[in-house]
């Protein structure tokens, strides 16, 4: 039982240090693009906002199978 | 935590069986379906040249969608499209929001999402292979090279796998979330009151995430996938790929007369 344990908070944990770092990414290019031309800055921030919830995905898949597990314990 | 207690309840027992039934989720849906057709219905009537009250709001939105679909979609299947895409963005925020009045949210329900997302499944398939005949389609999978065709079909058939997830882990991830937090604030208001009243303002910072920007943010985003997948379905081979194998065709051509000409002479 521990290991189910474990297992949900590792997946978690994993899931959302990658997540962290591409999303920080997106926003890192959305910055500099918005600082060099302001007057596109509303179309940068919605196409920032669409990439980061592709990114945010992955990120929920680890929370239905963390769910599942702690279901299971 | 037990997992049983996490799914929408059943309702409705159709038979003696116990198996064919009407969960919670499908009667708020269909119940959401009316009424937002009866709203739909009321918008559009007494429809008058120069647009005045409701109407205003009503033209912006509908506006709005049509830009939509024909940004993503081509001009040429913009009209057919714009109203299915409209409704599943009207659906799709009402539906997933639903924890504002304090019921269970619609799509919080992996069988919702799954209806939804084979719905979308369907119509890219359906009009990609009305459009180019299952030739054209299966050449267009094959679009610079013939192993491709493997990447492609795997990449159509998880399509709609992670739409469905993608949509039911947010919202089902955002109720669990309110559900701790109202638990935590029964507990400890349990401690010095009969009735608990740190569950009333106290919550309000998370239901603004989780029950008004994040549906937004999840119907826009099933809209636009289903859209973009919907034109990339329909695009068919690239016309650079027709015109190397026309240029392959024709050399392979060429040697094996050149060599018809040698042999005869």
């Amino acid at each position: 039982m521990g290991l189910i344990a474990i297992g949900a908070g590792v997946c978690m944990g994993l899931a959302a240090g990658g997540v962290g770092i591409g999303q920080g990414l997106a926003a890192n290019g959305a910055m500099h693009g918005m600082s060099r031309q302001p007057e596109l800055m509303g179309k940068i921030l919605v196409n920032m906002i669409l990439a980061m919830a592709i990114m945010e995905t992955a990120l929920v898949f680890g929370l239905i199978i963390s769910i599942i597990l702690l279901g299971k314990m | 935590m037990n997992l049983n207690e996490l799914g929408s309840r059943i309702i409705l027992y159709f038979g003696d069986s116990g198996k064919v039934f009407l969960s919670e989720s499908t009667c708020y849906a269909i119940i959401l379906a009316i009424i937002l057709a009866i709203l739909g219905i009321w918008l559009g009537s007494n429809l008058k040249p120069v647009p005045k009250g409701k109407q205003v709001w009503v033209e912006l939105f509908v506006g709005w969608i049509y830009k939509f679909t024909e940004e993503n979609l081509g001009k040429e299947y913009a009209k057919s499209f714009a109203p299915y895409l409209g409704s599943l963005i009207v659906w799709l925020f009402f539906a997933n929001s639903l924890g504002l009045i304090g019921l269970r949210p619609i799509t919080a329900d992996v069988s919702v999402t799954a209806g939804l997302a084979a719905v979308s499944f369907l119509l890219i398939q359906v009009n990609a292979i009305r459009k180019l005949g299952i030739k054209g389609r299966i050449a267009e999978m094959c679009d610079p090279f013939h192993f491709m065709i493997i990447m492609e079909v795997i990449s159509d058939l998880v399509f709609p796998v992670t739409l469905a997830l993608r949509l039911f882990g947010n919202i089902f991830g955002g109720m669990i979330v309110v559900d701790l937090w109202l638990n935590l604030m029964s507990n400890l208001s349990a401690a010095f009151c009969p009735i608990p009243i740190l569950r009333c303002i106290t919550v309000i910072p998370l239901n603004l995430f989780f029950d008004m920007f994040e549906p937004l943010i999840q119907a826009y985003i099933f809209t636009i996938l289903t859209a973009i997948n919907m034109q990339r379905g329909m695009e068919g081979i690239s016309p650079e790929t027709v015109e190397r194998r026309r240029l392959k065709k024709e050399a392979r051509r060429a040697k094996r007369e050149g060599r018809q000409l040698e042999q005869a002479s």
